[in-house]
């Protein structure tokens, strides 16, 4: 008994559970009141930051083929590499707020076509060079030049000219964006010696943590970077992340003590890996969402009755309850939530609907044959399912949806962004802009639903230099309602991260903005004495 | 007495006898890098057919067409397929794999480290498998028909039954989870002593022995069961020989050709076709290399990965026809 309660005890220290609910939990331990917040208070001044020991991950979201080069991230595992041994200019907060790292501080020009950012100095690279704001124009040139392969080679797209002036870094854009500082915070770009041209892969960043062995998509260990110019972070001496795809490898190894911290927990165990005494499941609310697309200038989803038809068929909550197993919430069929900062909370929720489905059908005047929705099992964790209840749904108000489930292998490239109904996803974008801006705007390479509508280019656009706060909100509202109600996007549910950690580890706190603490948890999290 | 008869037939027939088993071997050689050849072929071809692009495989769901095109330029992608398959076999004749697609290391540094590890789980899994199943094979001879046999049979059967990922979570929910004796994630690396090594891989070694045993010991027992039919072993019965003895000295050297051809088949399995093994225990062997490759479409480490298999196989097969030759004569004289 004595042991639940220090359980729960340190997990009221953590933020995963109120001071309330601990007091209730130990009432029904047969604790008083006096007692039980006694022991919190113990509990409270272990708290903070222990210096020391060693930190080990299990991971999902790693592949013998990734590289340490920072331009070739593209899942968990490489992403996080970047985090321990690098540093961008800025990074997001959990809060949608912005951390100045490399750029100690930065400011716009009135128009916001021109943004200044100063860099940092006394900034130590692993090699002993001196970081200077040469080194980050040449970063940022690697990601945008002509020969770039960069996955920041999209948000990269709107710079005009960039320059330096003693520790000034300048970037001048074509048109004015507000939000640019959220753009440098793209875990590609950090920052690398001489920007990284003779050898991109080296592991040679300004990161809290050197690299000690790099086996890609087996493991890779780290130990702390002594020069390391922020003291707040980087709490432990060691850090050994081991790639562990498979979800049941992941959770034995937890389970077993072999590592402390493993990420992308399986909805359907989290509960259970919850009730274990010396573990902790962690769900973050995410912008991350799963989708079914369509493809608005093909037939026959460029008639918007039919795609509202579509709209109310889909049965949300049940998604959210049997799909991610309560681990998420409902969408609303744009691809905003409150996790963005500018989120209009009062846009009214599209619910399920058959009579109105039905009667949007009817008034598409389809002619009855079948509309084939694509699926494979990596469109999203569950989307086969999910396929199947839209499927159920839709035909229950007479629309004859068909499931075509395709390999997993070549989905990406044969069936997303080219077939023009499937299953898919889109982790989230810090601010709105980007979010949008990447999928939505009508030249957009990634423009998956082929949405086209001048008039929501033209706000987007224009919202990007509104230094105003307000009228930028009401911006976005307006945008909000032209995807919602004309768009190709049908957004049933946003999905929870879900990571566990063991009782021993400390800082654990989810970001909305990406898994894993968006790719900081071995930078940020200690080891509990 | 199988034995001497051998050696008499040697010293008889001298040269002549020698020398169509070096003909032979050179002419298995000689078929194996043929092999080889068409095994490269069909590998290429069928990464070639696959559906999806190396460029977007390795950038991902959200790379833009510029950064593709760079890629698929640099990767010399835009080339014939005919043109970058001769290129990649000169290179390997000339001892150079060539480097990754993906991420741009040295195929034979990455290659040779995770061969070494599948090469350290197959061995040791060895080890422990074949002369458990031979002994148990003669065991279940022994015993033909009473309940040891029967109880072998059935629990060897019941092992290869199961998918070896379920043994897999059974044991690690078992073994390590319940009593904590193993490691349930089985990453070797170079800076582990031997002891650390044989801990990490004690649970996946657990496993491909259940899945291979079942096979070798059934093929030992019904060969040796076979040969016992045959007319000498009665006469070696009616001189009042003992039941082991007689399996040992009369059955088992003519029924070595078909053991040891599974036992090679079972090698080979334990070389080339553990990847789900591998998975389940994280363990950085090939078959987990070579699946991460193909489904980035890194053609040169896939072929690299496929030769590799492919030799192993040759190898494993002409290892095996070989002994058998060795072990009997007849077989040295094709009709």
């Amino acid at each position: 008994m004595n042991d639940e309660l220090k359980h729960l005890s340190t997990r009221v220290t953590k933020g995963l559970m109120t001071r309330r609910e601990f007091v209730g939990r130990a009432a029904a331990l047969g604790v008083t009141a006096a007692v039980a917040n006694s022991m919190l208070a113990s509990s409270a001044r272990a708290a903070g930051p222990v210096k020391g020991g060693s930190l080990r991950l299990g991971m999902s979201g790693g592949e013998s083929t990734s590289s340490l080069d920072p331009a070739l991230a593209a899942s968990e595992v490489p992403i996080m590499n970047l985090r321990n041994l690098g540093d961008t200019l800025v990074n997001v907060n959990k809060d949608g707020t912005l951390d100045p790292r490399l750029a100690e501080s930065f400011e716009a020009s009135a128009d916001a076509t021109t943004w200044n950012f100063k860099i940092r100095q006394g900034v130590e690279f692993h090699d002993g060079k001196t970081l200077t704001a040469e080194d980050v124009m040449k970063t940022m040139e690697r990601h945008s030049n002509e020969d770039s392969q960069s996955g920041a080679l999209g948000i990269m797209r709107g710079i005009k000219s960039m320059k330096v002036d003693g520790d000034t870094f300048s970037v001048t854009l074509d048109g004015p964006n507000a939000d640019l500082p959220y753009l440098m915070a793209d875990y590609h770009l950090v920052i690398q010696a001489d920007g990284g041209f003779d050898n991109p892969a080296s592991g040679n960043g300004t990161g809290p943590y050197v690299v000690e062995s790099d086996e890609p998509g087996v493991r890779h260990t780290y130990k702390k970077f002594a020069n390391h110019w922020d003291e707040t972070t980087g709490h432990v001496d060691e850090i050994e992340m081991v790639v562990l795809n498979d979800a049941t490898a992941r959770t034995a190894a937890l389970q077993s003590g072999q590592v402390d911290i493993i990420n992308r927990v399986e909805p359907k165990i989290a509960d259970l890996l919850g009730r274990a005494p010396n573990l902790n499941v962690v769900s973050t609310a995410g912008a991350g969402h799963y989708v079914f697309i369509m493809h608005v200038d093909t037939a026959p989803f460029d008639n918007n009755e039919l795609r509202l038809a579509l709209k109310h068929a889909i049965n949300r909550q049940e998604m959210v309850d049997k799909i991610l197993r309560g681990y998420g919430s409902v969408g609303n069929d744009f691809p905003i939530n409150a996790a963005y900062p500018l989120f209009d909370e009062v846009i009214p929720q599209r619910e399920f609907d058959l009579e109105k489905a039905a009667e949007h059908y009817k008034k598409s005047g389809h002619d009855g044959s079948p509309i084939i929705l694509r699926t494979a099992d990596g469109a999203f964790p569950g989307a086969v399912d999910a396929a199947a209840l839209f499927q159920q749904t839709a035909q229950a108000a007479g629309i004859p949806l068909e499931i075509k489930r395709e390999p997993n292998d070549g989905y990406w490239s044969e069936v997303w962004n080219a077939q023009p109904f499937c299953a898919s996803y889109w982790g989230g974008r810090p601010v709105q802009d980007q979010m949008y801006t990447t999928a939505y705007l009508s030249t957009a390479d990634w423009n998956d639903t082929r949405f086209n509508n001048p008039e929501f280019d033209k706000i987007l656009l224009e919202a990007r230099g509104e230094l105003d706060q307000t009228k930028r909100k009401e911006m976005y509202t307006k945008m909000a309602y032209m995807v919602r109600d004309e768009g190709g996007l049908i957004l049933p549910m946003f999905n929870n991260f879900i990571e566990a950690t063991t009782d021993k580890v400390g800082g654990y706190t989810g970001s909305p903005i990406g898994e894993t603490m968006h790719g900081f948890a071995a930078t940020r999290c200690w080891i509990e004495a | 007495m199988a034995l001497p008869r051998h050696a008499a037939g040697l010293k008889h027939n001298g040269r002549s006898e020698v020398h169509p088993i070096l003909k032979l071997v050179a002419q298995r050689l000689a078929l194996g890098v043929l092999l080889l050849l068409a095994a490269s072929v069909l590998i290429f071809a069928g990464t070639s057919i696959l559906p999806g692009d190396v460029a977007q495989s390795i950038l991902g769901q959200s790379a833009t067409p510029e950064a593709l095109e760079n890629m698929r330029r640099e990767l010399g992608l835009n080339e014939p397929a005919v043109s970058r398959y001769f290129s990649w076999l000169g290179g390997i004749l000339q001892g150079d794999l060539g480097t990754a697609l993906t991420n741009g290391r040295d195929i034979a540094d990455s290659l040779g480290g995770r061969l070494k590890n599948t090469m350290f789980l197959a061995f040791w899994a060895a080890v422990i498998s074949v002369p458990l199943a031979i002994f148990l094979g003669l065991l279940a001879v022994r015993y033909k028909d009473r309940w040891p046999d029967k109880l072998i049979s059935a629990v060897t059967l019941t092992t290869i039954s199961i998918p070896e990922f379920m043994i897999g979570y059974v044991l690690i929910y078992f073994v390590a989870i319940k009593w904590g004796m193993f490691s349930s994630v089985a990453i070797i690396n170079d800076g582990m002593s031997l002891g650390d090594k044989l801990n990490a891989i004690a649970i996946p070694v657990m496993v491909l022995t259940l899945v291979v045993l079942a096979h070798m010991m059934r093929m030992t027992r019904a060969a040796i069961l076979n040969v016992m039919q045959s007319a000498y072993v009665e006469t070696a019965e009616l001189k009042g020989l003992g039941m082991l003895k007689i399996i040992r000295k009369h059955a088992f050297p003519n029924a070595i050709a078909p053991i040891v051809n599974v036992v090679m088949l079972n090698l080979a399995y334990l070389v080339v076709g553990v990847v789900v093994v591998e998975v389940v225990f994280a363990y950085p062997g090939m078959g987990q290399y070579l699946v991460d490759h193909v489904s980035k479409r890194d053609v040169p480490v896939v072929q690299a990965c496929g030769l590799i298999f492919a030799a192993v196989y040759i190898g494993l097969n002409l290892i095996a026809d070989i002994v058998s030759i060795l072990a009997n004569p007849r077989l040295r004289h094709p009709k």
